[in-house]
């Protein structure tokens, strides 16, 4: 059974003051994230990641379709009991301190009292916190404010873990740490939904990204599987600035760097390109082959879509 | 001196200065504006109206209205003043955001009858206000002694007077004196003495200190009346018996007439003239007193 | 099954407390003893009145300040600052919510009237030197005034969720001034015909009857107050606070969160 599963999950805004024009921020949307996984639910902003997840969340209700997680309805209470979710730019109750916000949420996951300190604290330790666990909320910085997030998503175990943009805002160290903190919810077997419009960071965590543009959903799949699925090409770097005209003409892009060429061309003249370089007698230096970056995957989608539009 | 500086300092200097220019300017303003606004307006004259926008809060309302009825009465009649226009419609709105504010119909009855400068000169306004508040407390006593009063002092009506006292007599826990007045209205009414008993029973019951103090100065002409009627009997008398006017109360005194000299309710002597009339020394002290006052003299009117 | 409503009820009363509502006593003590030194100058009688008019007014208008001031952002504050976001992803189902937050409220009105009580009883007993019997009635005085804010609060939480706070503001206060004339406004339901008379008794009966609930005069004079007035105030508050209660559920319940 998935842990997420979507069934043409749309909604449609009706926008306007007099005559109200309906606006869709989510074509109908199917998808099925798999117990365990770590699912990178990508886009450009404004792409309807955020709705998704509200709608997954019951924040808002779809105009059609509908939602289960772990095989129940999303607006289930018996479902609630067992998620997390990080929303973007996280706001919380500034009055309190992180350890009484803690405390709260616990006790309204429905935390036993007697295991409430331990598991409050226990959190706060593990997401660095424990020195500033009487500070009032107000004081936090940003990077602090998204740790108490993560800790608030996770206290009560969950076993699907929803986050929103959760490095946004964050610098190198909080990001790697938000890094390894999802790296470890996978271990422990928890399946986490995280949407990010940063591409590296989905690149290196996730098993499966989904792309939506426009509210629609233009591709699922392995990382691998995507970038790889976009002509693969191979990357060619010889002793020598000179180019010469036989590679130039097998389709390929050219740049001199120090002493060395570097020319980049479809995988399937590859052997004709080291042919060519021995006859020259060049020195080779390298052959790899080059993956697409879903950056560029991404990039390429969005052109497509225009294009096609 | 650094920018930063300077402008706090002109800053603070401006506020102060501004202070100061606004309490002085408060003041100009204040005279330019024609009197007659300052006191006489009463913005809203309608009770339901005024009920309504106390948004039910009428008890504190009406105590605000009685302090300004207070306060109007009591700075006007420090000044001598001839009118009382706003005492009667401030009257009427206090009693109708708290009909049962008792003290109010009697400072009415107290305040708003007798002629100026010592009250408004509308005894039948008077009148009109204690039997709306009989109306609202049928079973107060203090209110039909109130009546009876206006309908005796002011309006010389006795036979209104006593069937106000009357009625008040049969209130359960009446004060026995109402049956007492009922009686003496029939035969007694000019008699001094009733008047005395009046005043008496007033300064005695009453739980307002104006209305009091206005019983007591009454009280105390009366006592001179009194004593000047008296002591020119004994004048009288004097003169029959040793053929001449006394020239001092110490003469008469020697002559065992008079136990000593004889001193007003402030404790002044009397003073005694050639022609043995018996006059105060400080008339203006007794505003209420009619007797024993020297020739020619007027009644500066409202010392407090 | 009702943990999360007394959980979100004690958040909020530690919010209300934290924004330093409870600040207005000091204000009130301060009122309070100013009046009871100042009333002195006025005769014996009259400084009972004038001490307990001031008083419960003071009550029961800083109360609907309070009520009206807090209420408006009960929901709107959670919607827009996205707090709700993580409480709504518990747990916790919305009407649980909007009642956990009503009973927050209310705690905390409730507490700011005993202890402005205590003051009046303070000024009171400065005033008349001993305890009378007639002061009992003050308690029941206050305990309607409690009534009348709880009704306040409800009003203002029902706007709190559709609303803005400014607009929520104006209706509640609106609510309160016409609510204090309510017996007008049915008696002049009664005199119109058509659809004016349909639309003013709408309107007469659907306004909060806060006139009953106010026995401020009354008590000031020493007069009890009868059972059957309690028994029946106390049903009136509380059906229409469940009344006003069921609108906010209803309109919340499938409210879109931005």
């Amino acid at each position: 059974m998935p842990a997420i599963e979507t069934f043409a999950l749309e909604k449609t805004y009706a926008v306007g003051f007099w005559r109200k024009r309906p606006r869709r921020a989510l074509h109908p949307l199917t998808l099925a994230v798999e117990a365990g996984e770590v699912f990178g639910f990508l886009g450009p902003n404004g792409a309807g990641k955020t709705t998704t997840l509200k709608l997954l969340m019951g924040l808002i209700f779809p105009t059609a379709g509908s939602a289960q997680i772990l095989g129940l309805a999303v607006d289930d209470p018996a479902v609630k009991a067992q998620i997390g979710f990080l929303p973007e730019h996280p706001y919380f109750y500034d009055y309190l301190t992180a350890r009484e916000l803690l405390a709260y949420y616990a006790a309204l996951s429905g935390v036993p009292a007697r295991e409430r300190t331990r598991r409050v604290e226990a959190m706060l330790a593990r997401v660095g916190l424990a020195d500033s666990a009487n500070v009032q909320l107000r004081k936090f910085s940003k990077g602090m404010l998204q740790r108490v997030g993560i800790a608030q998503a996770v206290l009560h175990d969950p076993k699907v873990v929803f986050l929103d943009e959760p490095m946004s805002g964050l610098d190198p160290v909080g990001r790697r740490e938000v890094r390894d903190l999802i790296e470890q919810l996978k271990a422990e077997g928890k399946t986490v939904f995280f949407s990010t419009h940063i591409l590296s960071d989905a690149e290196s965590l996730c098993d499966r990204v989904a792309v939506v543009h426009r509210g629609e959903l233009r591709a699922v799949g392995a990382v691998a599987q995507l970038t790889s699925a976009v002509h693969g090409q191979v990357e060619l770097i010889w002793q020598g600035t000179e180019v010469p005209a036989s590679i130039k003409a097998l389709g390929a892009e050219c740049r001199i760097s120090g002493e060395n060429s570097r020319v980049i061309l479809p995988e399937a003249n590859v052997e004709a390109a080291l042919d060519l370089l021995r006859r020259e007698r060049r020195q080779l230096i390298s052959l790899n082959p080059v993956r697409t970056t879903l950056e560029e995957y991404f990039v390429q989608q969005m052109n497509q879509k225009q294009a096609g539009a | 001196m650094n920018p930063p500086r300077r402008t706090q300092i002109i800053a603070g200097s401006l506020l102060l200065a501004g202070l100061t220019a606004c309490v002085a300017l408060v003041q100009r303003v204040d005279a330019a504006r024609p009197q007659a606004t300052l006191q006489d307006t009463l913005y809203i004259t309608s009770p339901s109206m005024v009920r309504r926008l106390s948004l039910g809060y009428t008890g504190l309302a009406a105590s605000l209205y009685w302090t300004r009825a207070v306060q109007y009465f009591g700075s006007r009649h420090h000044e001598y003043a001839q009118s009382y226009e706003l005492l009667a419609p401030l009257l009427r709105l206090t009693t109708a955001l708290d009909p049962k504010l008792l003290v109010a119909y009697e400072f009415g009855g107290t305040f708003l009858a007798p002629p100026p400068p010592h009250g408004a000169g509308m005894p039948d306004a008077a009148v009109e206000l204690i039997e709306s508040g009989i109306r609202a407390n049928p079973d107060k006593w203090r209110l039909y002694y109130a009546l009876g009063f206006v309908h005796y002092m002011e309006r010389k009506d006795y036979a209104a007077a006593a069937r106000a006292f009357q009625r008040g007599s049969e209130v359960p826990n009446a004060h026995p004196f109402l049956k007492l007045l009922a009686a003496r209205m029939a035969t007694q009414a000019d008699d001094p003495a009733t008047a005395r008993m009046m005043w008496t029973a007033t300064y005695d019951t009453t739980q307002d200190n104006m209305i009091r103090d206005n019983a007591e100065k009454h009280l105390r002409a009366l006592q001179v009346e009194d004593d000047v009627t008296g002591l020119e009997k004994i004048v009288d008398i004097f003169a029959q018996r040793f053929g001449h006017k006394p020239g001092s109360f110490r003469e008469m005194a020697q002559r065992e007439l008079l136990p000593g000299i004889p001193l007003d309710p402030f404790g002044q002597p009397y003073q005694l003239t050639p022609e043995g009339k018996v006059l105060v020394r400080q008339p203006e002290k007794f505003p209420f007193l009619h007797k024993g006052l020297p020739p020619g003299f007027v009644q500066p009117f409202g010392s407090r | 099954m009702n943990h999360p409503i007394t959980h979100i009820a004690a958040n909020t009363f530690r919010e209300a407390v934290r924004d330093r509502v409870l600040y207005n006593l000091v204000a009130f003590a301060v009122l309070m003893a100013g009046a009871a030194v100042l009333v002195g100058q006025i005769s014996i009688d009259i400084e009972r009145l004038v001490v307990i008019n001031l008083g419960l007014t003071a009550v029961s208008l800083f109360g609907v300040v309070i009520a009206v001031f807090i209420g408006i952002g009960l929901v709107s504050k959670e919607i827009d600052k996205r707090t709700l976001y993580t409480v709504l992803s518990r747990p916790v189902r919305r009407w649980q919510f909007i009642a956990g937050k009503f009973c927050g409220l209310a705690g905390t009105l409730a507490v700011n009237a005993f202890f402005m009580g205590i003051g009046v009883f303070g000024a009171l007993l400065y005033v008349s030197r001993r305890l009378q019997r007639a002061d009992s009635y003050v308690l029941v005085a206050l305990y309607f005034i409690v009534l009348e804010l709880l009704i306040m609060t409800a009003i203002a939480l029902l706007f709190s969720s559709f609303s803005s706070p400014l607009l929520s503001a104006v209706f509640a206060f609106s609510l309160f001034v016409i609510g204090s004339f309510s017996e007008d406004l049915r008696g002049f339901a009664g005199m119109s015909n058509g659809l004016a008379h349909w639309l003013t008794t709408a309107a007469a009966y659907l306004v909060p009857n806060l006139a009953a609930l106010n026995v401020i005069s009354p008590v000031a004079h020493g007069e009890p107050i009868s059972g059957s007035l309690i028994l029946w105030n106390t049903l009136y508050a509380a059906i229409y606070c469940l009344t006003a209660l069921a609108g906010t559920v209803l309109i919340f319940e499938r409210r879109n969160l931005k």
